[in-house]
């Protein structure tokens, strides 16, 4: 069914529609209507699921763990610093390879204080081994967190995944979503099949210790479960266009008029959908300009990316983030991805804390390009 | 689209003190509370409940005013008087 | 039809939020693409706020702030001074202003093409209460022929009715019909 929703609504339609059992949240702005929505539910008895109301964001993520080792399916949303505040529990989460799907509306970290939307929280937590998946519509958002479960819940990965979208950008805007019918998705997601799962009468032990000699082995296995997901993520997102007739890119990467392209860029999110209509203005100029949106930060297409820049003159890298002291984390992948293609690289740094990003901007970019200015700039 | 970098304090620190005075909150009301200054018993309990402390006590009288740049319309002062010497009136815009 | 951007104005609390909603469903419920979204502030009863709205033939994929409106919606007169409510308009843009003026009477907007109506008598005739925001839809839909009466209809009854505020849909369509009849 057809309705127009805010990015938060699709998202706990989402959660509802993949049968999610435990919810413990603590809702921060901009992700709040999320929680909001899901307690609508369960309050209607349109969901069957409990809810937690816990005390913190550090609790929350404490409480996914039990929830997810106990053998049920968990979600939790956050947003900011509400994310840095389960920064602990994130990687124990992973770590013990549970698997699960959180949304993060991305906002800006503090200070100064402000509630408005850049990726300097869920970029920053990215080395964490969580897969993160960057939305840039409202379809998108609810489509990603049907395809995490599947992804997250693949016997090869079990790894916890998040589903990134823009604060306020997306959660407070409306715009036509397709809510999927129950019965395909219930088809789509099967049932949460634990590997290992707390139960009385089979006792076992989760999160011991891991001595010097075991755990780089750990360590690995959460690497390999990673690079299993590129596979995994890439047949969730076909699977996902049998069965709903909507995909995204290859499901990491996802090209825009980059066929024929001389200049391109790579950026994430909603900014993505700017970016597609100054290349529609610029193309009808003649200018050959395109797009690569990198949907999934962790992993990293890195290959894919190669083969999309092949034949490239020069890329352009739009980070809403800034790993201070050093560049954009995503030009720093982009760069690494295509450092074998020897092309011209600029990094540009925009729409941090709420700034607009604009179609002049991309203009700007891709005038840039064509110049051959071979430095990139922040974008005011 | 370059920005001057001169104008942001570092660390966003605000370096003088007294800037919220500056922040004329007076707009937000949708009602405004008007004193009945014949009623009014000088308790000063207006004053005291004021969350933006715009209640105003003159130092020689004694005579109780609201300091309409800064009073948002919250009506604290309407409920806690006494003598109901404090009117809820709507703001005309 | 090109892409049609609107900026509703209006003071919080005031339902201009709400009354985007609405429009963006409305234009969906008659076979268009729509977006709609508020100015991301520090929301508080009574301060000025701005939403916006997008309708096109086409998937709406833009994501900057509306710049430059094609329409001006503005809820509460006293925001005309206020606020520079024509800030960015396209040269033959429209302005509907809820008023007991004439749009002579509106200096400030001169030069574009303004209708003023008294949507506040409407809306505390038809309503009882000056809730504005739904019925002011109904002067869109006669002057900028984008959108249905009936589509708006729909629209108030999937966010109101849909709710079990049935007795509010319908007061807020009878509201926009009427806004609708003077506006035409």
């Amino acid at each position: 069914m057809k309705k127009v929703i805010e990015a938060s609504d699709a998202v706990a339609e989402a959660v509802k529609l993949c049968r999610v059992e435990v919810c413990p949240m603590y809702p921060i702005t901009p992700s709040t209507h999320i929680p909001e929505r899901i307690s609508e539910f369960v309050a209607n008895g349109e969901m069957n699921a409990q809810i937690i109301d816990v005390e913190s964001e550090h609790s929350a993520a404490s409480a996914f763990i039990g929830v997810v080792a106990s053998g049920s399916r968990a979600f939790t949303a956050t947003s900011s610093q509400g994310l840095a505040l389960m920064y602990e529990i994130l990687p124990i989460i992973s770590g013990m390879r549970l698997p699960g799907v959180m949304a993060v509306a991305n906002r800006a970290l503090s200070a100064p204080i402000n509630i408005w939307n850049d990726h300097s929280d869920a970029v920053s937590a990215r080395d964490q081994g969580w897969i993160q998946l960057y939305a840039e519509s409202s379809q998108e958002s609810l489509d990603s967190i049907i395809q995490g479960y599947k992804i997250s819940e693949n016997k090869n990965v079990f790894m916890p995944l998040m589903v990134c979208f823009d604060g306020f950008s997306l959660t407070h805007v409306f715009e036509p979503v397709d809510i999927p019918e129950q019965k395909k998705v219930d088809s789509f997601l099967p049932k949460f099949k634990p590997l290992h799962w707390l139960d009385v009468k089979k006792p076992m032990s989760f999160g011991p210790i891991g001595f010097p000699d075991s755990f780089m082995h750990f360590k690995r296995q959460q690497q390999e479960a990673m690079e299993n997901s590129i596979n995994v993520i890439k047949k969730a997102n076909s699977a996902f266009k049998k069965s709903f007739g909507r995909s995204y890119g290859s499901g990491l990467l996802d090209l825009y008029r980059m066929q024929d392209a001389e200049y391109a860029v790579v950026a994430m999110g909603t900014a993505c959908g700017t970016a597609r209509v100054a290349i529609d203005v610029l193309r009808k100029k003649g200018k050959k300009v395109g797009l690569a949106r990198v949907r999934s930060l962790r992993p990293f297409p890195e290959k894919e990316l190669q083969s999309a820049i092949k034949g490239i003159r020069a890329v352009a890298v739009i980070d809403r983030h800034i790993s201070l002291g050093q560049e954009g984390p995503l030009f720093t992948d982009v760069r690494n991805a295509i450092y074998c293609n020897d092309i011209p690289i600029n990094s540009y740094i925009a729409g941090l804390g709420g700034r607009d990003i604009t179609v002049k901007h991309f203009e700007k970019v891709f005038t840039d390009l064509e110049k051959g200015k071979q430095k990139g700039e922040w974008l005011f | 689209m370059a920005e001057k970098k001169k104008k942001f304090e570092q660390g966003a620190v605000v370096t003088e003190p007294g800037s919220s005075r500056k922040c004329k909150t007076g707009d937000w009301r949708t009602f405004r509370p008007v004193i009945d200054q014949g009623k009014c018993i000088k308790c000063y309990q207006c004053w005291q409940v004021c969350p933006d402390a715009a209640i105003r006590v003159d130092e020689k009288t004694g005579v109780v005013s609201i300091d309409y740049d800064y009073c948002k319309g919250c009506l604290i002062c309407v409920k806690q008087c006494p003598v109901k010497a404090i009117a809820k009136e709507v703001e005309n815009k | 039809m090109a892409l049609l951007e609107i900026r509703l104005h209006g003071r919080g609390g005031q339902g201009a939020v709400t009354s985007s909603q609405v429009l963006a469903i409305a234009a969906f419920k008659d076979g268009k693409y729509s977006q709609a979204f508020p100015n991301f502030g520090v929301e508080r009863t009574g301060a000025p706020v701005e939403s916006y709205v997008r309708i096109d033939e086409k998937p709406v994929t833009l994501r900057q702030h509306v710049y430059d409106p094609d329409c001006i919606i503005v809820l509460d007169s006293s925001l005309i001074d206020a606020v520079d409510v024509t800030k960015g308009l396209q040269k033959n843009g429209m302005v509907i202003v809820n008023t007991d003026k004439s749009a002579n009477d509106l200096k400030k907007l001169k030069g574009f093409k303004v209708y003023t109506i008294n949507i506040t008598k409407i809306a505390l005739d038809v309503i009882g209460k000056p809730f504005v925001n739904i019925a002011a839809l109904g002067a869109f839909c006669a002057l900028s022929r984008q959108v249905s009466l009936k589509a708006l209809d729909r629209a108030i009854d999937e966010l109101f009715a849909s709710r079990g505020k049935a007795a509010i849909a319908e007061l807020n369509k009878k509201a926009a019909k009427a806004v609708y009849e003077a506006a035409k």
